[in-house]
């Protein structure tokens, strides 16, 4: 295994840290598990995980200066996804409480998952496995062996419902469409977590891992 | 529809019981985690079965290894009683944990872990048994009555953070002999939060008996995976055609 599988994952007192360093390592990349701004910028490649609240989220993110080191990255062409509330904060902002500027890496903003025509209301945090409806042509390296009946695994009550711009994917709760795949760039974020999504996640982490560049 | 797999553990060992009782043990938790995780399985749950009775959760070691070898949403219940326990079954790798007695002692201790590591990971548990024509939660593993009802008690669980509600029909639980489908049906009605439902499958009759009635986030399933009666694919055909 050469230093080019080495992977950061971006540890700000947020989420799962242990089944992304698994997942990562399974498909073959050396998982860092690191909070270290210079360890950080080594990588060829980043992961920012995260579950939980936005505005917690973005907070602990500048308590520890990764804000920061996150551009800093990406402007230098590290490629750099985002899982679930990670995908959430690499957009402009979220109205999960208020109102919290992201990093403003995609484009969308995060709102609850809500029908505008006042319909039934969703039952929510949304929890379930869904296939994507991939916007053709875009990632195809990322997607590459996904499958049009491949699902993943969704945990959100928030999500990017009015991006204009850099959507990959989308899937539904209920017929409600949201993001479920945002990208600018060398930036991802998936709103499903490919990590707890068995053999089709793996794959996308593997995509990333040996394509990513 | 979710398909989980429900592992009840006592002293290193799947077990299964009926009514929650009279356990009988099936295998290696890791092992068969691992064999239900390659039949394609949407989830697994961990529930220390006599955890309750020693007030702790032996369960850590076993959520560790499975992070290893099995990448869908792992759920760890039983004897978690503080926040501490919790944020030791976290960060073990467990991705939500699943509390019954210890929300009943204390329902302040759902409100603390909601707000400190989010609702997503916090699912509520009741053991229902019908007493008198109606509905109790059970504590203790279905071993000590309450006098809430269940539906009351659920949507207090709701108000103070849970994610999920998982329902295990005590009555049901480990006969073979179909789901409480009354009870599941009220129960979906009253929340708003995904449920998780449990007991009594016994065969795709039963399945579809609930599901043309009402149709739950997911379904837990123990023996009929235990004792190999069917495979995830073969429950999965079988709920296809009350997919959402």
């Amino acid at each position: 295994m050469t230093a080019n599988a080495l992977t950061g994952i971006i540890d700000y007192g947020v989420g799962n840290l242990r089944s992304v360093q698994s997942a990562v390592e399974r498909v073959g990349g050396i998982p860092l598990i690191t909070s270290d701004p210079a360890q950080l910028l080594d990588c060829p490649r980043l992961i920012l995980p995260g579950v939980g609240a936005f505005g917690h989220g973005m907070a602990e993110l500048e308590a520890r200066g990764l804000s920061a080191v996150v551009h800093q990255a990406v402007a230098a062409g590290t490629p750099l996804l985002g899982i679930c509330l990670g995908m959430q904060m690499l957009t402009t902002r979220s109205f999960e409480f208020g109102d919290t500027p992201g990093l403003g890496l995609t484009a969308g903003t995060v709102t609850r998952l809500e029908r505008s025509d006042g319909g039934e209301r969703l039952r929510l945090p949304h929890v379930a496995w869904k296939p994507l409806r991939r916007v053709s042509g875009v990632l195809d390296w990322f997607f590459d062996g996904i499958g049009d009946d491949d699902r993943f695994y969704f945990i959100h009550s928030f999500a990017v419902q009015n991006a204009k711009v850099g959507v990959a994917a989308l899937a539904d709760h209920d017929g409600l469409a949201f993001a479920a795949v945002m990208t600018h760039g060398n930036v991802i974020g998936t709103q499903f977590h490919p990590e707890k999504s068995g053999p089709a996640g793996l794959k996308l982490l593997s995509n990333f891992v040996s394509k990513g560049r | 529809m979710r398909l989980i797999a429900r592992l009840d553990i006592k002293n290193e060992h799947v077990i299964k019981g009926i009514h929650l009782e009279g356990l009988r043990k099936v295998g290696d938790p890791n092992r068969l985690a691992k064999a239900y995780y390659e039949q394609g399985i949407d989830e697994i749950v961990f529930m220390d079965a006599v955890a309750s009775l020693y007030d702790r959760n032996n369960l850590y070691h076993i959520i560790e290894a499975a992070c290893r070898d099995v990448f869908v949403p792992i759920a760890v219940g039983g004897g978690l009683r503080t926040v501490e326990d919790v944020s030791k079954a976290l960060g073990a790798g467990a991705d939500k944990v699943v509390i019954n007695t210890g929300a009943f002692r204390n329902i302040h201790m759902i409100e603390e872990i909601a707000r400190k590591f989010g609702s997503q990971c916090l699912v509520g548990s009741i053991e229902a048994k019908k007493r008198d024509g109606t509905w109790k939660a059970y504590v203790d593993n279905g071993r000590e009555p309450t006098d809430r009802d269940v539906i009351s008690w659920a949507n207090e669980l709701e108000r103070a953070g849970v994610g999920e509600i998982l329902l295990t029909s005590v009555d049901q639980e480990g006969t073979g002999r179909g789901f409480d489908v009354d009870l599941i049906e009220q129960m979906n009605v009253a929340i708003s939060r995904p449920l998780i439902v449990s007991g009594g499958y016994g065969k795709q009759a039963h399945l579809d008996a609930l599901l043309s009635r009402t149709r739950p986030s997911a379904i837990a399933f123990a023996s009929v995976l235990h004792y190999e009666r069917a495979t995830v694919d073969d429950l999965r055909q079988a709920a296809r055609a009350y997919q959402e």
